[in-house]
């Protein structure tokens, strides 16, 4: 530990040196030398070399923060002479806890560097990059103090690097393909290994007989299979590490990855039977010792297993009962996993097979268990731990190469080793295969066989393996050293590197980063069980046969005893299918508002009609934006005075623009439970301002107007919409060509005056937009100048007039104008409309987890698909009363009848709000078979009995002025 | 596997099954021992009962929808070489079997395949999955675990997912697109014992 911190110090003071004088050696004996004089001092002068024996300042001060404590501290004690110290060195007493932070976040901004360079890091692997770290560390270190710094300490690695990379890997293993290729696993990882473990050992020791190796290599027989098995074992680390960023396809992954994990076990167990045999001497094996070691590998490798899976039911079964603990939950994850990997260590069994079951075992009940909070905290810190490990090894790997002491080179051992393992391993994987074809449904091809051979790489386990070695019984150990880091070394970086133009050179079908459709999900189960009936009839108990058996088992047994009573009536089809709702609704809202800016909408999951891996969709993309539009439900019911108007107008210009101070008054602590932030409330407002507005200068190039008395008026606002349309930027006229559906929701006037303003662009969707009669305010004439104003949304503020004309809408009381949601998703078109709602209804039950789906929906659904657009307002309990100003006034009020809201909690009732104002306006816009004249007349027909507080609810105006007053929030 | 029960020879139209289906004599052997067993009466055909003494079969959740795809319409018998027929729609694609250009399309493409599961959807042979149908099927598949109003808006966004021309249906073409990212020639495959 000493030394790396002594590392730590060098790295840090690096470049402010320009002296090589400073060295590891040299700050420590500054810090010591300084700090000696004080008897307190817990730097003892163990550490003064005696060398070093007068530390200057400058020095000191060249060494950053680890120098400049010392020295003052240093001085101080000079100056009181022993007595108090206000200062003091307590660097023993922090040195361990630091030394591993600091290099954690040595690691850490390592990675940072890293990718600063997009393209540099497409071409490098990571791993690469760490290791040439890791030798310019060591290097700079060893020049400096021409001794070793550090080297990868075995116990470190196996200890705590080692299981996180593990424990990231089993937990997230893809469980059903590893269990799809569980046979083709198997038998590479252990037939493979000991293939390549035997031929690699005795080949060498033929070849030392040849005299290829030096004389000076002094090893036997048992040495050069003691060798030949720490170095055939394909590993973990590396393999993650270059094939996460090949892309392989996944049944290809997967294959090299599981038995670079299930390997491990025949790694540990030849390790150990040998070192064994070495120990007592080849000529004292007896034959009895070869079946022991055969019984040893099975109890490793199952014992190892069973610990796991032994684990991982006690993780599922401890999470059922954290509900009300769900702060400790990933603690419980974390805990349990690695648990399962010191137990195994403990009986000296496979610890890696034993996580690796833990997790894949656990995944499936843990996941249903534990809150979504927890699942992403779990993952997260996974993820994190993983990285962090793989790059501390990599990096170690570098400085532990660097140190000659510590190895011995031989031409011959590292190039015929070199030659044998790369030989091996591509004849093992063709032999395998070959024989592993003859059982697979899907055979592996020769570029695959490629692949697999070239893939094998050799990493951290067999360094750490090989430096666990006794010199004193392995004679040749520094030898082996060599050659490790050497094969390491070329495997990683070599064929790290070159792998990836290889895989595209191959053609090797690369993995998809695309989650699977609902209908996948559907019909991919259906093949399970088709496939699971077919041979049934065929009387064939195959692989189906057996895993529908497991299945049953699992949902009537396991599943009871690990999972929650709620989550054990979920189906998973269910869950899939809400996880793909939210993800659509994550992808949207991460991808802002340029969904309006494709041309084709479409939902991400819709594999049928685009290929994009970056989704463009809609379904969600309002999820949240309705959320807080309308929270005051007493919009609804007050019909303002105008002579209040004034303050409300100004009320409103500041409401709709401000944000809502965060509350602090409500912060509570639980040390048990996490509330919802404030944070999240304000982003969430931004975010839905920021949607609105996005919303609303999309519409505002499509607003159409049937005023009341149009006249030159309209005329102009015609004319300066076109002309909008024309410069506004392309995206928000990108429906037009696609979806040609006009909706004529118009007023009374709209029949005899059909679409005359709008013939230059009917094909687009038309927007209708209308004041309400009996609003106190007439804005004919105000309307064009909002419309002005919002042919440039982007441009300057509103002008205050068009804002107060357009603010009709009454006691705000900080909520946000209803309309303009309304309008806004306006343009959802009909088919994304119901994905919107599972979406919404998803992230519902999200919140409040046993909800249902809304069952409003299925209804919904069926009444849009009856008729056209304009339909759809009259189809709500509503279409009686709130029908009468059109679809616009309508749309609102059949919403909010139907839905059983009589919440006045702001939050429900915004959710509510939200699905109302989205319901009958997507389905009043149903593109492609737009049968306008029908509705027309209908709705038409409905105007007759208007409600009043409907109308006055939706009045468009103020929508177009929105756009203006929000912008700056925006960006 | 090691039955000798029958051989080759006794089974009728053997050589032309064979060509039809892709099997090999092994196979139709083994499939002929199981057809028998199945036939407990010995009558040369299969009724839906004899399928349904087929315990697992029983729990399986759309097992007979799957028995029905064995009898045509109007059928109430399935013989031996329809029987073949039908299982070698799950036989694997051989890669390496050259393809003659004249002959028809095997029965185990990936196009028969995908037709065999729509089948079992689109129980009226209209040609679409009707959001019916398809309900029918999330109904046996989820069974109790969901609520009424969950699988039916599972069933819509499946439609709608899948629904390329808005006829709130998904005909074969469209559930053939949906499934264009799927390997169907893996995930509908059964290795079937040589």
């Amino acid at each position: 530990m000493r030394g790396l911190g002594l590392l730590l110090f060098i790295t840090v003071a690096r470049d402010a040196v320009t002296d090589l004088y400073v060295t590891a050696a040299s700050l420590q004996p500054e810090l010591g030398a300084s700090a000696a004089p004080a008897v307190t001092s817990p730097v003892a002068s163990r550490y003064i070399p005696e060398e070093y024996g007068h530390p200057g300042i400058a020095l000191a001060r060249s060494a950053e923060e680890p120098a400049a404590p010392s020295s003052e501290d240093g001085e101080s004690s000079h100056h009181h002479g022993g007595g108090y110290k206000i200062v003091q060195w307590e660097w023993s007493y922090v040195q361990t806890p630091y030394i591993i932070a600091s290099w954690l976040l040595v690691a850490s901004v390592a990675k940072i560097l890293f990718h600063f360079s997009q393209r540099f890091t497409t071409a490098v692997p990571e791993s690469c990059m760490l290791i040439l770290l890791g030798l310019v560390l060591g290097g700079v270190v060893l020049i400096a103090s021409k001794t070793q710094p550090y080297q990868l300490d075995p116990g470190l690695f196996f200890l705590f690097l080692l299981p996180t990379i593990v424990g990231d890997a089993g937990y997230f293993m893809p469980a059903r393909l590893f269990f799809d290729n569980l046979g083709a696993i198997l038998l590479y990882a252990v037939v493979g290994t000991l293939w390549n473990a035997f031929c690699t050992g005795f080949c060498l020791y033929g070849v030392k007989m040849a005299g290829v190796i030096d004389e000076k290599v002094n090893a036997g027989l048992m040495d050069f299979l003691l060798f030949g098995a720490l170095i055939s074992a394909v590993d973990p680390v590396a393999v993650l590490a270059v094939f996460e960023e090949v892309h392989v396809n996944e049944t290809l992954f997967i294959i090299v990855f599981g038995e670079s994990l299930v390997n491990d076990a025949v790694t540990v167990v030849l390790y150990k039977v040998y070192i064994s045999f070495v120990e007592v001497g080849p000529g004292n094996v007896h034959t009895a010792d070869y079946f022991k070691g055969i019984a040893s590998f099975l109890i490793v490798s199952i014992g190892g297993t069973l610990v796991g899976l032994i684990f991982a039911v006690i993780l599922g079964f401890v999470t059922r009962f954290t509900k009300k603990v769900r702060i400790i939950e990933p603690l419980f994850v974390f805990l349990l996993v690695y648990l399962a990997y010191l137990t195994a260590e403990l009986f000296s069994l496979s610890a890696i097979l034993s996580m690796t079951f833990c997790g894949i075992g656990c995944k499936k009940y843990v996941e249903a268990n534990i809150s979504q909070k927890s699942r992403t905290t779990v993952k997260y810190t996974m993820k994190t731990l993983a990285s962090i490990a793989e790059t501390i090894i990599f990096i170690f790997l570098g400085i532990s190469a660097v140190d000659k002491s510590k190895w011995a080179w031989d031409t011959g051992l590292v190039v015929s080793t070199l030659i044998f393992i790369l030989v091996f391993r591509a004849m093992g994987v063709v032999g395998q295969t070959w024989f592993l074809n003859w059982f697979r449904l899907v055979p592996l091809d020769k570029i695959d066989q490629v692949v697999m051979s070239y893939g094998g790489l050799r990493g951290a386990v067999a360094f750490a393996l090989v430096v666990l070695l006794d010199k004193e019984q392995v004679k040749a150990k520094d030898y082996f050293v060599a050659t490790t880091i050497v094969v390491v070394f070329f495997t990683v970086m070599f064929q790290g590197l070159t792998i990836k133009p290889l895989v595209k050179w191959l053609k090797v079908p690369r993995s998809t980063n695309r989650k699977p459709t609902i209908n996948e999900e559907i019909h991919e189960r259906a093949f399970d069980h088709i496939l699971t009936a077919v041979e049934d009839i065929a009387g064939l108990n195959g692989y189906h046969h057996w895993r529908d058996k497991w299945e049953q088992f699992d949902k009537n047994y396991l599943s009871k005893l690990l999972l929650r009573k709620s989550v054990y009536h979920k189906s998973e089809l269910w869950e899939a299918y809400q996880k793909i709702n939210i993800r659509d609704a994550i992808s949207v809202i991460d991808q802002g508002g340029n969904v309006l800016t494709s041309a084709r909408l479409s939902l991400p999951s819709m594999a049928s009609r685009t290929s994009f891996p970056e989704v463009t969709n809609v379904t969600n993309y309002l999820r949240e934006n309705g959320s807080g539009v309308c929270l005051d439900l007493q919009v609804i019911d007050t019909v303002p005075g105008a002579k209040i108007e004034e303050e409300l107008e100004t009320h409103h210009v500041l409401a709709g623009n401000l944000y809502k101070p965060r509350r602090r008054y409500q912060s509570h602590y639980s040390r048990h439970f996490m509330t919802v932030g404030e944070k999240e409330r304000q982003d969430r407002e931004v975010f839905q301002r920021n949607m609105r507005n996005r919303l609303e200068s999309f519409k505002s190039t499509r607003y159409k107007r049937h005023k009341k008395d149009r006249s030159q008026k309209k005329r102009k606002g015609s004319d300066a919409k076109e002309q909008d349309t024309n410069d506004k930027p392309r995206r928000n006229v990108s429906w037009q060509d696609k979806d040609p559906a006009v909706v004529p929701v118009a007023p009374e006037e709209d029949k005899h005056d059909p679409s005359e303003p709008d013939k230059d662009d009917d094909v687009g969707i038309t927007f209708v937009a209308r004041k309400a009669p009996e609003t106190p305010k007439e804005r004919p004439k105000s309307v064009p100048a909002a419309l002005d104003v919002c042919q440039s949304p982007v441009a300057a503020p509103p002008s205050p007039t068009c804002g107060e004309k357009n603010l009709p809408w009454k006691s705000g009381m900080g909520s946000y104008p209803p309309c303009v949601s309304v309008e806004a998703t306006k343009i959802i078109p009909i088919d994304l409309q119901q994905a919107w709602y599972q979406s919404i209804s998803s992230l519902e039950s999200l919140a409040s987890p046993p909800a249902p789906p809304e069952p409003q929906h299925p209804r919904v659904s069926a009444l849009s698909r009856l008729g056209g657009p304009l339909r759809t307002p009259a189809k709500g309990k509503s279409s009686g009363s709130g029908a009468g100003s059109g679809s616009n006034t309508g749309s609102p009020s059949s919403g909010q009848f139907k839905f059983p809201t009589g919440k006045e909690e702001e939050e429900e009732g915004a959710l509510s709000q939200q699905q109302q104002e989205m319901q009958p306006l997507m389905s009043s816009l149903r593109p492609p078979p737009p049968p306008p004249p029908a509705p027309a007349a209908q709705s038409a027909g409905k105007r007759r009995n208007p409600c009043v507080y409907l109308r006055s609810l939706v009045t468009v105006p103020p929508s177009g002025a929105e756009p203006q007053s929000r912008r700056p929030t925006q960006l | 596997m090691g039955s000798t029960s029958s051989t080759l020879l006794k089974i009728p139209n053997a050589e032309v099954l064979m060509q039809e289906t892709g099997f090999s004599p092994a196979h139709i052997i083994r499939l002929h021992d199981r057809f028998k067993a199945l036939d407990k009466e010995g009558r040369g055909y299969l009724c839906p009962q004899d399928f349904g003494a087929i315990k697992e079969l029983a729990m399986n959740p759309i097992g007979d929808r799957i028995i029905g795809a064995f009898f045509s319409p109007g059928k109430e018998t399935v013989d031996f070489s329809t029987f073949v027929k039908i299982l070698a729609h799950f036989r694997p694609v051989d890669k390496d079997r050259p393809k003659e250009p004249n002959s028809p399309e095997p029965i185990n493409s990936r196009s028969n395949k995908l037709k065999f599961a729509f089948q079992l959807y689109d129980q009226d042979k209209d040609g679409k999955i009707s959001r019916d149908e398809l309900l029918k099927v999330l109904r046996a598949m989820l069974g109790m675990q969901v609520t009424e109003e969950q699988l039916e808006s599972i069933a819509d966004r499946t439609i709608q997912e899948a629904d390329l021309d808005r006829d709130e249906a998904i005909s074969f073409e469209e559930f053939r697109k949906s499934l264009e990212k799927v390997n169907i020639d893996h995930k509908m495959s059964i290795r079937f014992l040589r």
